[in-house]
């Protein structure tokens, strides 16, 4: 008698049941589809789903369904000409209220989509789509924040008068990367008192002072941990700013994220070759300030349609009345050195810094205009596809709009605040005013394109490598151990299945190498099953009963399965974590894929065997 | 089916030495085209731009050289992909170029050869990314190689097996490097997991080995450690087979049908699974043998306990 604890058939039963449920959602393929979302990104509700849907059965475009996600209605279509049937008519009708995109959607069943079960996304080399590796330029971000320490002190010691021979910003951290305050103070200089000064502005840093002949030198040094800070403050803003951008594009599943040290990794499904992409991307100048020309009227403007000269027309305002704004540009969003939301005397407010340069501009600017008012213009850019002649064509739509206008109450320079704001309103607004530049420059390091049909062609390849791969391995193993042949059959692909489930679970983006792993892992489960069999046939063979050779069969090959898979894990997890890309989506599979094939082929292989064998009083031979 | 019907009784360890020079001749060999011919290193590595272009019908390379050099890019490296149709591109770092300016320079270019021609993928690396990911694949591979040492010191207790163990898998991705060197198959990212994945399933198979020579000394202490290897490898020689069968089965199914994108890894793949299986059946065992392995070494109490029984 072969016995096997009842938990663990159960256990196997769950995992096996919650593996189907996970891993469902990938069998149902792609659907082209259409994504809309509002401009100011507040979610579409499901009055305005209606709508849209009731306008498109009014113009008899054929779809095969709606829902939302994520505050996006996504419109699914039963093929392309649909859904570019679709575009149109929705352009042309909701113009105001939606950006369109085309996309590609998983046509997963609505009940298993209620219950936020996704497929695996796909890698850009099997969707197609751009991909940009930007470099995130820390050195400077480091640069200017001890810049930043170093006027803070000038300004602080000039203000408590204490005399100053030198201050600079020096390197003593070894490398050319400057991160101490150098302050020489003058002969006369009080030491104490300059202490006491920089206290404030030099908070956190760690000062030391030494006299000498030239008189007391004093040192701030800026901590590494302070510098990792700052660097990983540049790299985030630059991921969010990039993120918000890739956003206002409208393509669909874009991916941004960090990689390294000092890079962000932007991937955007579906995106063919498209120059003004990368261009609107990392250009810098997003945002405008402009004056208002309160000496004509815009009424009057947008009902003759004759614009003043040196004048420019907005009528996507904050309040929906139309503005007339000069045309010169004040200052430029990527003069923008700061914007941060206070609570003021009049409510809350966003406070602005300029460069020095848009500084000077906005002095001499704000001089002859006091009372006025100043105009914020936000300039946004997205990528439409159109369908020309059959051919898919991308060009990039261009909105301005005006996102705040306010009256120039007094003089001001680089530093002035916007005010009769709501809690909400400065928010998005700093949130709108910061996106408008790279606090810290970027560049693109790499870049490469995948056609669609390539990538179409990459997913054919990959799926029948893995589906010949699998059938030739079921097939042999069938042939070499008959009966234990089809457990290890049935323990491959419940492998697979598992395996597509934790993936599905993760989110992991399914990659070609990734589908690699996947094969490599069938051969890795393999394995552990061979030398159980293997085992058992040696048993066998020394003249042991069937059923104990079963049992040790399973219990002798523990050992070397366990060993065998353990060093396969270490190659897999060094690859995890060295990896970027594609080699870690190999990885990632690879190593999960040894936890799942020891999971099927020790416990799911020895339930099945013992639920086969383990009842039998008499059993005269195995069937392996 | 069965490979073998009976237990096989190969003596392995009595042609030890021949195996050795021939392994030493191919990791001497290995090495010296890596020396001399080197590593075909992809723009990965390199920095630069690939380009993957179709055409309506097959193109000639020469042709297709000549009007690439017409248009400016004189060092392009031009090969076949799976047909004569489809054509890899591979041009040096461009400077200031948007990857939209050179795919429509390449395909203007490619049109003169033949108008319908199109590129299909293009990717652009900086110089500087390239030679950080060489960077990070060298440290993959030391520290691939650093843990495996440390596992292996940690589960067999004398060094001579471990010796065995570090010198097969060090055997088997020189093996593979050198193969790239000699075939100048484009050695890219995915390649090197390929060789980290070799190196796994090296150890794996002379683990599972090793785990049955200490089983095998632990029933037969007094039998000559060289009859002791040679019982254990051919006690798991159908495993070893079947094993190596069934995993060449996937990766000859990646080689045929996986496309361009994963020739070179799998190619890799299954390189290195051959030398591994001819490693840790010649090599590792036989290495820990020349060593002077005795049950001792593994099972050190051996003596005490003997003592402890008599009478």
């Amino acid at each position: 008698m072969l016995e096997y604890p009842r938990w663990k058939y159960i256990l196997i039963v769950v995992v096996l049941l919650v593996a189907l449920l996970f891993a469902l959602p990938n069998v149902f393929g792609q659907a082209p589809a259409l994504q809309l979302v509002h401009a100011d990104h507040t979610p579409v509700t499901a009055a305005e789903a209606r709508s849209v849907s009731a306008y498109l059965k009014k113009q008899k475009i054929p779809f095969t369904g709606t829902y939302l996600q994520n505050g996006r209605l996504i419109v699914r279509f039963a093929d392309e000409s649909a859904q570019f049937r679709a575009q149109d008519a929705i352009d042309g009708k909701f113009k105001k209220e939606y950006l369109s995109a085309l996309t590609l959607v998983p046509r997963t069943p609505a009940w298993l989509r209620d219950l936020g079960l996704k497929p695996m996304p796909l890698g850009l080399d099997l969707s197609g789509g751009l991909e940009l590796l930007y470099q995130v330029d820390t050195h400077s971000a480091v640069k200017q924040l001890v810049r930043m320490y170093t006027q803070d002190a000038a300004h602080a010691l000039a203000a408590a008068n204490v005399p100053v021979r030198s201050i600079t910003d020096v390197a003593t951290g070894g490398g050319d990367l400057p991160n101490t305050v150098r302050i020489t103070l003058g002969p006369k200089a009080d030491a104490k008192k300059a202490a006491a000064a920089l206290a404030h502005s030099l908070q956190g840093l760690s000062v030391s002072s030494s006299t000498g002949s030239s008189g007391t030198v004093l040192s701030a040094t800026v901590s590494s941990a302070m510098i990792n800070q700052r660097e990983n403050y540049a790299i985030e803003q630059a991921i969010t700013i990039l993120r918000n951008r890739v956003n206002a594009l409208g393509v669909s599943e874009p991916i941004v994220q960090r990689q390294g040290n000092d890079r962000i990794d932007v991937q955007l499904p579906g995106v063919e070759n498209m120059a003004e992409v990368k261009h609107l991307l990392g250009q810098t100048a997003m945002l405008e300030f402009h004056l208002n020309d309160t000496e004509n009227s815009p009424y009057q403007a947008e009902q003759t349609g004759n614009v003043p000269l040196g004048d420019k027309l907005y009528t996507n305002t904050p309040d929906g009345q139309p503005i007339l704004l000069k045309r010169e540009v004040i200052a430029t969003g990527d003069q923008l050195t700061g914007a941060t939301v206070s609570e003021g005397p009049q409510g809350p407010q966003v406070n602005v810094t300029l460069d020095s340069r848009a500084g000077e501009n906005m002095l001499r600017t704000t001089k002859e205009n006091v009372g006025k008012a100043m105009g914020v213009v936000l300039i946004t850019k997205r990528v439409v596809t159109r369908e020309v002649d059959g051919k898919k064509v991308s060009h990039v739509v261009t909105t301005e709009k005006v996102i705040n206008d306010a009256t120039i109450d007094g003089v001001f320079s680089n530093q002035f605040m916007i005010t009769g704001l709501t809690l909400g309103g400065a928010q998005d607004l700093a949130i709108l005013l910061r996106s408008g530049s790279f606090l810290t420059p970027i560049s693109l390091v790499g870049q490469s394109v995948i056609g669609p049909s390539l990538g179409a062609e990459n997913i054919k390849m990959g799926i029948g490598a893995l589906v010949l791969g699998m059938a030739g391995v079921l097939i042999f193993m069938f042939v070499y151990y008959k009966v234990f042949g089809l457990v290890a059959d049935a323990v491959l692909v419940s492998n697979v299945v598992l395996l597509t489930a934790l993936l599905s679970m993760m989110h992991a983006s399914l990659s070609l190498p990734g589908i690699a792993g996947i094969i490599l892992t069938v051969g890795i489960a393999v394995d552990a099953n061979v030398l159980i069999y293997e085992r058992i046939r040696e048993e066998l063979r020394k003249g042991v009963s069937p059923q104990a050779a079963i049992r040790a069969g399973f219990d002798k090959a523990f050992s070397a399965i366990l060993d065998s898979n353990v060093t396969t894990g270490i190659a897999g997890l060094v690859l995890w974590i060295f990896g970027t890309g594609a080699i870690r989506g190999f990885a990632v599979v690879l190593t999960l894929g040894i936890g799942t094939s020891m999971f099927t082929s020790l416990m799911g292989s020895r339930a099945l065997v013992t639920l086969m064998y383990g009842g039998r009083r008499k059993l005269a031979r195995l069937h392996i | 089916m069965e490979f073998f019907s009976h237990q096989t009784n190969f003596r392995f360890m009595a042609t030890r030495k021949v195996w050795f020079a021939l392994s030493i001749v191919l990791m001497i060999a290995s090495l010296a085209l890596l020396a001399t011919r080197g590593l075909n290193w992809a723009v990965d590595f390199t920095g630069g731009v690939t380009a993957q272009a179709s055409f309506p019908q097959s193109a000639d390379l020469s042709t297709v050289r000549s009007q690439l050099a017409a248009a400016g890019f004189h060092d392009a490296v031009v090969t076949y992909v799976g047909s004569a149709r489809v054509v890899s591109i591979r041009l040096p770092p461009e400077r200031d170029q948007t990857s939209t300016e050179l795919s429509g320079r390449i395909e203007h270019a490619l049109q003169k050869v033949n108008p319908g021609a199109t590129v299909s993928s293009l990717s652009v690396v900086g110089p500087q990314v390239g030679s950080e990911l060489k960077h990070s694949a060298m440290w993959a591979l030391a520290f691939t190689l650093l843990f495996i040492f440390l596992y292996i010191a940690w589960r067999f207790h004398t060094w001579r097996l471990s010796l065995g163990a570090i010198l097969a898998v060090v055997h088997d991705p020189i093996l593979v490097l050198g193969f790239f060197a000699l075939s100048h198959i484009s050695f890219d990212l995915n390649v090197v997991a390929a060789v980290l994945a070799v190196i796994g399933y090296s150890l794996n198979d002379t683990v599972v080995v090793f785990d049955r020579i200490r089983e095998r000394f632990e029933g037969n202490r007094r039998l000559a450690p060289e009859v002791v290897l040679d019982q254990a490898i051919n006690q798991t020689l159908s495993r070893t087979i079947m094993t190596k069968v069934v995993t060449s089965i996937v990766v000859v199914a990646l080689l045929v049908l996986g496309g361009p994108v994963l020739r070179g890894f799998s190619a890799a793949l299954l390189i290195g699974i051959l030398a591994g299986t001819y490693s840790s059946i010649y090599i590792s065992s036989a290495i820990a043998l020349q060593c002077g392995l005795t049950a001792e070494h593994i099972f050190p109490t051996v003596r005490k306990t003997a003592v402890d029984h008599l009478p």
